[in-house]
């Protein structure tokens, strides 16, 4: 089987297509994910032991299954009972769910690290709740969080060619037509893993520098 | 009436391929991990060079194109695989580039008056790493290890996109046959999670084993 640049520039423009809607599932993605997850975490916490429970057992049970058997459920069990999503929209809210469980516990993580002596002292100063959070404990626990978040965001990125198994039309889905199409697969799978690859290898380095940038607190 | 029993049967079936995929895959990819791991750690140029290379490839492009690229085109360069094998080759290939990284973190982590004590004995490098810093190090993966085997059995689910009769590919039979479409992935969802707690579990309660004796001796 040879490689031919031909036909590489003949589907590129399909390809292109795909790749549009696989940023867009990673973008949409990714906030949700950032919301989800901070849901949970802010539920854990909850002095509501009934509330805590659960939602830590939900999390536990989302985080431990496959995302690909999820996207399934939302997909295909949801209208059922009268809920009928896009494609797109059940990926996105498969990514969403599946990851809050995962940046949960970056949340949860960079909560716990900033020092007790850092509430007592808000609370010494007789700062509110609200203040607290806003003030004192999110400014010191955010920007540790940011590599791990980030590092998810691009874990969730590569997870993205599963939408293609509820139709979602992204960069493998569009490979795997044009595949069957021509019955060529070397180049369009190929195309797939290199453009993956590639992207990945720059978040590497975005990641190096978020770690740099954001990933100690001064000592 | 639905026939569920024989239904069910279908998908314990399921339940073994999936079962057997995450036990071979996880030998390979403990097998991966090491070698690529202490080959990251390797003296030459070339085995460290070729190790990253292996581990940044592995982990910068998603299990799903790797596995598709094995299945759909190393059939054109004349390397025909079954399913199985396509499904094990790729899930124990990605898994162990995660874990390479947990192998060299672990053996970084031992301390250095470890090494310096060995060079006090007189071990050799390989005495050193098999009788000293290994046994030690294997402690502080296993944790690591125990997620990264719920990570392969997570991804165990895409191989049914590739035709393999896994719990994800039976639970769409018994969906496209029964019409009936929460019963079946609610149940592989409950088996999934099942196996990912045996997997916790089990890595816990060696870990425990394994850890027994050496109070006082890790701090």
């Amino acid at each position: 089987m040879e490689w031919d640049w031909n036909f590489v520039w003949e589907i590129m423009p399909t390809l292109i297509e795909g790749v549009k809607i696989t940023i867009l599932a990673t973008l949409l993605g990714s906030v949700l994910a950032a919301m989800v997850g901070l849901a949970i975490a802010l539920a854990r916490r909850s002095p509501n032991k009934g509330l805590s429970r659960s939602v830590g057992f939900l999390a536990e049970f989302i985080r431990g299954t496959p995302l690909l058997v999820q996207l399934y459920f939302i997909f295909y069990v949801l209208p059922d009972i009268g809920i009928l999503l896009p494609p797109l929209v059940a990926g996105v809210i498969g990514l969403g769910l599946h990851y809050g469980t995962y940046t949960a516990e970056v949340y949860r993580a960079g909560i716990d690290n900033v020092p007790r002596g850092q509430w007592e002292a808000a609370k010494a100063c007789n700062l509110n709740a609200r203040q607290t959070w806003t003030h004192i404990i999110m400014p010191q626990a955010i920007p540790p969080m940011i590599p791990a978040l980030a590092n998810y965001f691009i874990a969730m990125f590569k997870e993205t060619p599963l939408l293609s198994a509820i139709t979602v039309l992204e960069l493998m889905n569009q490979a795997k037509s044009v595949a069957n199409t021509y019955y060529r697969y070397v180049e369009p799978m190929t195309l797939v893993g290199a453009f993956f690859l590639a992207i990945s290898l720059f978040s590497v380095v975005l990641l190096r520098w978020l770690e740099r940038r954001y990933g100690r607190i001064e000592k | 009436m639905t026939q569920w029993s024989g239904y069910f049967g279908l998908i314990l079936q399921g339940a073994l391929v999936t079962i057997e995929l995450t036990l071979m895959g996880s030998v390979l990819a403990l097998i991966m991990a090491f070698l690529a791991g202490l080959g990251r750690l390797s003296r030459f140029f070339a085995i460290r060079a070729l190790a990253t290379t292996y581990i940044e490839f592995f982990r910068g492009t998603s299990i799903f194109v790797q596995l598709f690229w094995a299945y759909f085109v190393l059939p054109f360069v004349g390397i025909s695989l079954t399913p199985l094998q396509a499904g094990v080759l790729a899930l124990g290939l990605n898994v162990g580039a995660y874990a390479a990284e947990v192998v060299r973190g672990a053996i970084q982590s031992i301390g250095r008056e470890q090494y310096e004590a060995c060079t006090a004995v007189n071990l050799g490098r390989w005495q050193a790493m098999r009788h000293v810093i290994l046994p030690q190090a294997l402690l502080v993966m296993l944790p690591t290890f125990g997620n990264n085997a719920i990570e392969l059995l997570k991804a165990t689910a895409v191989v049914s996109l590739i035709s393999l009769t896994d719990l994800t590919f039976q639970a769409q039979v018994v969906r496209s046959q029964t019409g009936n479409t929460l019963v079946p992935f609610t149940t592989i969802l409950v088996i999934y999670f099942g196996l990912a707690l045996i997997i916790s579990w089990g890595v816990r309660s060696l870990e425990r084993r394994m850890a027994r004796g050496l109070d006082g001796v890790r701090v």
